[in-house]
């Protein structure tokens, strides 16, 4: 394998054949800036309830039976943090976790995919918005600050906007050999679709080295893939990272303690990773909806509405462990007579706290929300 | 691109080179509807039900017993032997594996069969159609009966349905058991059924009662469409009406010895014991106690709903026009699908009797789509099985080679949306630089293996025929250094990454 210098180089004559007056991130991308934003999307409605759970409320047994996992690690007088997040739990102690519980995004229904398009396109209704909230975040931040990148095949809903974005699929093919991606170069250079598309692929390309063979499919590789991909000077400085699975219908117990030893794993593998650059880095985990308070006939959990969202890294504000307007899980309190009511907007919070992250005035960044 | 073009490529799987499109496209098209053959011989060649759900009780019988082996009370003595032990354990693991691989195997060879029809098919326009449905109605292989069924369900659920109506294609789909496990209805019980009162009087540990997945899904996936008019109250409703259908052998839980009287293991079965009695309201329309006939009674008249005809031609005019198609091209297809009371061989003929999918540069292929397409190009018939070491490993991906492990590699293996919503067809889903730059390996691969046996020039003009490639694409192919890269610049050319 060619040492990564010299393979930039090589690639840089490629790219003259690209667009590069339309690639701002590009063009910019030499500066090397300290902030990092990393949104870990739980695909399939996570419940929040057993992720953070309100172990201090007296309603909680009775609606969950066995459901509820004993141990953990306790965050205050109501919430304890589930078994599976072992690697996390101290984070919360340092100040650098917290959880944000009975939030929702503005969707008040029940489908997964009008619920993930809001919670991406940060709009007030389904398909109201064709951009999403990071897409629009990026023409907010310095040009140094844009590069951004998804683990996936292609752009995710909350990236899209006027910039351009990177994906990176990790993988065990060969490398394409250098003279075919030249001639690809050149197939591509007119097409207004994959013209731009092609300069984005070659520009990862550039960046991954020899990291191809990590195919990224535990937890802890996945997040160890990602600081890699974030390090470099010109690396990315926002990434979206899929995870699927928490549409726990059935068999709930053993499937989530699953999905969290992976999302702990994941974010382990990333802190890591990111060595002294976690202090400059913020996390955010969220979902779609969250799930029924009740256990369901199947040992699972049905669509619901309001769940726990995280935050971590190394620049969080002082805080308590868990912020919450706890509604309680009472009959009465209910959304719906079902499910854990919402208090919280989920866009007030991650806003608030990109406000704080990036020093941008705050009513700037709310506007990414509806 | 030339209407020949557009026959083979955007109605059809691409061209393989030796076809005959002919002077009437839309008549060459309509043929195929007739002519097609649900059971082609890849496909007729496949194991039986009866053997596929013989292996996932093998499966199920060892994780049993080795459960029982490690709770007996002589296991934990026999533990303190060290490595004896060990061994045991590791022999077991491995067993463990290798019955997990003979599930398995029925998916890898579903996938081939699949394949093979495609490449071979006289009928690309019919096959594009069963892929088309077999996404709509999608099940997804993340538990293990799915994966052994998968395959089945396609064949069995959606193939034979082509010719007949919606209606019958969708009370087909989800009734087949790997719907019913897929969505969790097989587990689902009627809070008041006779099974859940005898369990409430026992004082059961555990609670019995409805799972309201599947009806949430068929309403909004599979009929009616998201925010259409029904609300949480209909959904639950339809989940009571649908109590009682599971699968004998593959539900689990505590009932599942009463169901093995009412069928072969692996047979979807209606059990009168789980159903949910008494009369369902749901969309204003009330539905008498009808046993098995209710949650049938509800389903045809969720087919045959205007927001039902609405949602399918949305759907299939995206599929073969553009992600926002031409509301003339959406009215037209709803128009035939409610006068003919949702019949698919009138909706299909339609679709090619329309001039709005007759224009425009076409969409860009998903990564099944390309693959398929490229292959024919080359004039293959299969992707060479992956050697035998190579299968078992869930966790390793990128060590299986074979179908299954190139479709994974590009983004989409097959039967494996992760969602019942089905693989999104939308180009923003699939155009990304990942996934072209993964393409443009992958072509090198396969052009690399076929080497100077095909001329990229002339082979390029028998699939994009009638000048559909573009004057730069012919030339960066004809300049290429060798036969080999020439082909493979076909395979990733912008005229052949749509269609």
């Amino acid at each position: 394998m060619m040492p990564i210098l010299d393979r930039r180089r090589a690639l840089g004559a490629g790219l003259l054949f690209g667009a590069a007056g339309m690639m701002p991130g590009l063009a910019f991308a030499a500066a090397g800036t300290a902030r990092r934003f990393v949104f870990i999307i739980q695909r399939g409605a996570a419940d929040g309830l057993s992720i953070v759970a309100p172990t201090g409320d007296p309603a909680l047994a009775g609606l969950r039976g066995a459901l509820v996992e004993p141990g953990g690690t306790r965050l205050d007088a109501m919430f304890t943090l589930h078994p599976a997040l072992a690697g996390i739990a101290p984070l919360f102690a340092q100040g650098q976790a917290r959880a944000y519980h009975a939030i929702a995004s503005a969707y008040r229904d029940r489908s997964h995919f009008d619920g993930q398009n809001v919670l991406e396109s940060g709009g007030a209704l389904p398909y109201a918005l064709k951009t999403g909230w990071m897409g629009r975040l990026m023409s907010l931040l310095p040009a140094a600050e844009t590069n951004a990148l998804a683990l996936a095949p292609a752009v995710p809903l909350a990236l899209r906007g006027a910039l351009p974005v990177a994906t990176y699929v990790p993988g065990a093919l060969p490398a394409a050999s250098d003279d075919l991606l030249r001639r690809v170069t050149m197939l591509y250079e007119p097409d207004r679709q994959l013209g731009p598309l092609w300069t984005e692929a070659m520009k990862t390309k550039a960046l991954t080295g020899d990291i191809g063979g990590n195919n990224g499919r535990n937890g802890a590789q996945l997040g160890e893939l990602a600081a890699t991909l974030m390090n470099p000077a010109d690396g990315a400085r926002l990434m979206m990272i899929e995870t699927g699975g928490w549409d726990t219908h059935s068999a709930q117990k053993a499937r989530l303690a699953a999905q969290l030893r992976g999302l702990d794993a994941l974010i382990g593998g990333l802190k890591t990773g990111l060595g002294p650059a976690w202090t400059d880095t913020l996390v955010l985990v969220a979902t779609e909806f969250g799930r029924t308070a009740a256990v369901n006939g199947t040992g699972g959990t049905d669509h619901g509405t309001a769940s726990a969202a995280l935050l971590l890294g190394g620049a969080l504000p002082a805080g308590p462990p868990v912020v919450a307007q706890w509604p309680g899980l009472g009959a009465a309190a209910l959304y719906q007579d079902r499910d854990l009511m919402p208090t919280q907007a989920l866009g007030d919070i991650v806003s608030a706290a990109l406000a704080h992250h990036y020093a941008l005035p705050k009513a700037r960044v709310a506007g990414l929300f509806a | 691109m030339s209407e020949q073009a557009i026959a083979l490529n955007r109605f059809g799987l691409g061209a393989r080179g030796d076809e005959r499109v002919g002077s009437d496209p839309r008549g060459w098209l309509k043929a195929q509807l007739a002519g097609f053959d649900p059971a082609p011989p890849a496909i007729a060649a496949l194991p039986p039900r009866a053997e596929i759900i013989a292996s996932l009780g093998a499966y199920r019988e060892l994780v049993a017993m080795l459960r029982d082996e490690r709770k007996a009370p002589g296991a934990a003595a026999a533990a303190i032997s060290g490595d004896a032990a060990t061994a045991a354990s590791a022999r077991a693991d491995d067993t463990l594996r290798q019955s997990r691989q003979d599930v398995r195997r029925h998916y890898v060879a579903g996938v081939g069969a699949r394949l093979t029809a495609a490449l071979t098919t006289e009928t690309p326009f019919a096959e594009r159609l069963v892929h088309f449905w077999s996404n709509h109605f999608a099940v997804s292989v993340d538990k293990l009966p799915v994966v052994a069924l998968a395959a089945d369900y396609e064949f069995t659920a959606i193939r034979p349905n082509l010719g007949k109506r919606f209606g019958d294609m969708a009370w087909a789909a989800i009734r087949h058991p790997a719907m019913l496990v897929y969505l969790d209805q097989a587990q689902s019980i009627g809070p008041g059924s006779p099974l859940a009162q005898i369990a409430a009087s026992r004082g059961g540990r555990r609670q019995l009662g409805l799972n309201e997945n599947l009806a949430r899904e068929v309403m909004e996936l599979h009929t009616l469409g998201v925010r259409t008019g029904y609300d949480q109250a209909d959904v639950t409703e339809f989940a009571r009406a649908l109590t009682g259908w599971t699968v004998a052998g593959l539900a689990g839980g505590p009932f599942e010895r009463r169901l093995e009287q009412l069928g072969a293991p692996g047979q979807s079965v209606f059990a009168p014991a789980l159903h949910e009695p008494g009369t369902r309201t749901i969309m204003g329309k009330s539905y008498a106690e009808a046993g098995e006939a209710q949650a049938r009674a509800v389903l045809g008249d969720l087919a045959a709903s205007p927001a039902t005809a609405q949602h399918i031609a949305v759907k299939l005019a995206r599929h073969f026009s553009a992600d926002d198609p031409p509301p003339a091209l959406v009215a037209r297809l709803a128009a035939a699908f409610t006068a003919s009371g949702g019949d698919l061989p009138t909706l299909h003929r339609t679709l090619v009797d329309s001039p709005e999918v007759w224009t425009g540069a076409g969409k860009f292929k998903s990564p099944w789509e390309w693959t398929v397409s490229a292959l024919r190009a080359t004039g293959a018939d299969r992707i060479a099985p992956p050697p035998d070491r190579a299968m078992g490993d869930d966790s390793r991906p990128g060590a299986r080679a074979g179908a299954q492990g190139l479709f994974q590699q590009l983004g989409q293996p097959v039967w494996k949306p992760g969602s019942p919503a089905g693989w999104d067809d939308t180009d923003a889903t699939w155009a990304g630089p990942g996934a072209l730059m993964t393409r443009v390996e992958v072509a090198e691969r396969m052009a690399g293996r076929i080497g100077d046996r095909i001329d990229a020039r002339s082979r390029a003009a028998a699939v994009l025929p009638g000048a559909a490639l573009s004057a730069e694409s012919a030339q960066a192919i004809a300049r290429a250094d060798s036969p080999a890269q020439g082909l493979a610049l076909l395979l990733v050319a912008p005229e052949f990454m749509r269609r």
